[in-house]
């Protein structure tokens, strides 16, 4: 790395990975999260709960974004690790778990187990791991319908949660829900700013070339996988502490990876702001169309379609080709210090 | 015992048919179609409104529904398959699974949320059976379904080995590029198979109509179903389909003996055992759905 830079520098070109933009949006991120830290001291219970909604829409967005944006693999399945969040909560929790650090024990236990499912599901390729995971999703869903506590496809609840009052679980689980949101999406820019977001470029580019000049293709695909199925755990098992209620059929859906895929493809797809983009939307979406059931998610399976043939770079992809936007300072830019033509003053590498 | 043997045997047949659309449309397209399920159960409700306003007779729906079908699949290719096809290795696999979604929803707008079957329109068929001796009974219908498969089968091997249209299928599932240099439009030969895919998808949807009820949310496991005995059945010909088709069916039958969602366990479960034996034993670049043409050699590591 260092000879390179030395070489460029010789030439008068610089890296930058900071732009002006990316340092004030910091800034402006810095005080939004203290503001939102603080929310439960002002924002009505309603406000909180929306917000904590929210929260895991982002997260999961993101996380299904991590491994379909970065790492190119499109999964149907990564419910599983929702129901399995939750579930494990539950398991945890009846165990005589305080909830909240059941939960994040939770968290941590489907981590564990993601490995050695990670290790076996990315031999698939393509709409084969597409497909493989759904497979995955729905043996563990019946798996875990099997257990006499979950007592069926009925299931059971989050009973330990009683021992809070209204008013102080809600704030709990929404700094609960901040703070997985801010430490998961924490990881996933370290990892992506780091030499291990090089190397997923490259394998998102072309694996077989990336495989070719030195890339632990598997190791980096491992690494999202991992980190996928954690924030999709986490997103379940928050879930489940702001519902309360946990039935297999609805954790382990499908209907979870239509969202997130819908979230990411409008929002952008191997962005890093774009799933945030999305999410905002399909909270708005669902907001005000809801209501109308099989209708919006019609409307939701039509607009994804469409993005996906017609705008797959989504809202945040075409902002970012018109507009030298980076907020979030993930990638490289050149700067040409003796250059002074006019010509490229600026060149962005990614 | 023998008696879930056979039956998850002939069980296989249905699978099979259900198979053969998916694997054929991979084989040549290369595209994993996530909406296959929702297609099929789509043709079931599509034969459910003909017999109720055209005509009363399940195969002349069925022989009416699958001109429709074909179009529609020709369609489908044109308006969606292909052009997700230019996007990148990503964008058929979020466009089917955004079709499938649509699918579902449509139908479930159209028809309710009701159980629907055709069992009621096949008289005797649907419950008659025949003794082979012992406490064996095979059902009628049964056998009716994996001679349709091996029927199915032969006529498409059939068409891919000795017709001009089959030819230019295998030509062009082995490189499109090359074929378009030699005066065959390949966007034709993939819209020509995406209609035999549709035809082939048809006889699932007549099969899952007659065997047991549907809802218009069955896409998502016919569809795994599906995706399982092509991948159980493995490398090879389209007869792996059968193959496949009987492994999954025999899982089940044996399953369903052990524990009321045994049935569905123990598909999933050998699905993933034979994954899980193949990573072991090394075999695959591509697990699952490598689907060589007959008599075509495709070059070592060339298909993905």
């Amino acid at each position: 790395m260092s000879t390179s830079h030395n070489a460029l520098a010789r030439e008068g070109i610089s890296i930058q990975r900071w732009t002006p933009q990316a340092a004030v949006f910091t800034l402006v991120l810095g005080l939004l999260l203290v503001v939102l830290a603080c929310g439960p001291l002002f924002f009505p219970p309603e406000v909180i709960d929306r917000l904590t909604t929210l929260f895991v829409y982002i997260l999961l967005a993101s996380m299904w974004n991590a491994l379909a944006g970065y790492g190119g693999l499109v999964s149907i399945g990564q419910q599983a690790f929702l129901g399995l969040g939750a579930y494990t909560l539950i398991r945890l929790s009846n165990a005589g778990l305080n909830v909240y650090v059941a939960l994040v024990v939770a968290v941590l236990l489907v981590e564990l187990v993601s490995i050695p499912l990670g290790k076996l599901m990315l031999k698939l390729r393509g709409g084969e791991f597409a497909i493989g995971m759904w497979v995955l999703a729905e043996l563990l869903r019946l798996l875990v319908t099997l257990d006499p506590i979950i007592q069926g496809s009925t299931g059971t609840s989050l009973i330990a949660m009683n021992a809070y009052a209204p008013g102080a679980r809600r704030a709990l689980t929404y700094w609960m829900a901040l703070a997985l949101l801010v430490v998961l999406m924490g990881t996933l820019f370290l990892l992506l700013r780091g030499r291990i977001g090089a190397s997923l470029q490259a394998i998102r580019d072309d694996d077989t070339a990336a495989a070719s000049i030195g890339v632990n293709v598997f190791k980096s695909k491992q690494v999202l996988f991992i980190l996928s199925a954690v924030g999709c755990a986490a997103g379940g098992a928050l879930w489940l502490a702001a519902s309360i209620t946990f039935q297999p059929g609805s954790y382990f859906s499908p209907q979870w990876t239509a969202y997130m895929l819908f979230m990411v493809i409008v929002g952008g797809l191997g962005t890093f702001e774009g799933p945030i983009v999305g999410a905002i939307l399909f909270f708005i979406a669902e907001t005000y169309f809801g209501a109308t059931g099989v209708e919006y998610l019609i409307g939701l399976g039509v607009l994804a379609i469409g993005f996906a043939l017609f705008f797959p770079r989504g809202i945040w992809g075409a902002l970012e080709q018109r507009h030298p936007l980076r907020l979030i300072p993930i990638g490289y830019q050149l700067r040409f210090a003796r250059l002074k033509t006019g010509i490229g003053p600026k060149d962005q590498v990614e | 015992m023998l008696n879930q043997i056979v039956q998850g045997i002939l069980l296989g047949g249905y699978y099979a048919i259900l198979a053969s659309g998916l694997s054929f449309l991979f084989g040549v397209m290369r595209i994993v179609n996530l909406a296959h399920g929702s297609l099929a159960v789509l043709a079931a409700y599509l034969i459910l409104t003909l017999i109720n306003h055209v005509t009363s007779s399940v195969v002349l729906a069925l022989v009416l529904a699958m001109p429709v079908l074909a179009i529609g699949g020709w369609l489908l290719n044109r308006l969606l398959l292909q052009r997700s096809m230019r996007g990148g290795a990503l964008v058929p696999i979020l466009a089917t699974f955004g079709l499938s979604i649509v699918i579902d929803n449509l139908l479930f707008e159209r028809f309710g949320a009701d159980t629907q079957s055709l069992a009621s329109n096949i008289g005797a068929l649907s419950y008659s059976s025949w003794n082979v001796g012992g406490n064996v009974y095979i059902s009628q219908l049964d056998v009716l379904t994996f001679t349709t498969a091996i029927v199915v089968l032969g006529v498409l091997q059939g068409i891919l080995s000795y017709t001009g249209l089959g030819r230019a299928i295998r030509a062009t599932a082995d490189d499109p590029a090359t074929v378009d240099l030699i005066g065959i439009d390949s966007r034709a030969v993939y819209s020509a198979a995406s209609a035999i895919a549709m035809v082939l998808i048809a006889f699932a949807g007549v099969f899952l109509a007659m065997r047991a009820t549907f809802t218009p949310y069955a896409g998502s496991s016919q569809l795994l179903f599906a995706f399982e005995t092509v991948v159980i059945g493995g490398v090879g010909s389209l007869w792996g389909t059968l193959l496949g088709g009987i492994v999954l069916g025999l899982a089940q039958s044996i399953g369903a003996q052990i524990n009321p969602i045994g049935f569905q366990i123990a598909g999933h479960a050998v699905f993933l055992v034979i994954l899980i034996a193949r990573v072991y034993a090394g075999e695959f670049k591509s697990l699952g759905i490598r689907w060589s043409m007959p008599r075509s050699e495709r070059p070592k590591g060339v298909s993905a």
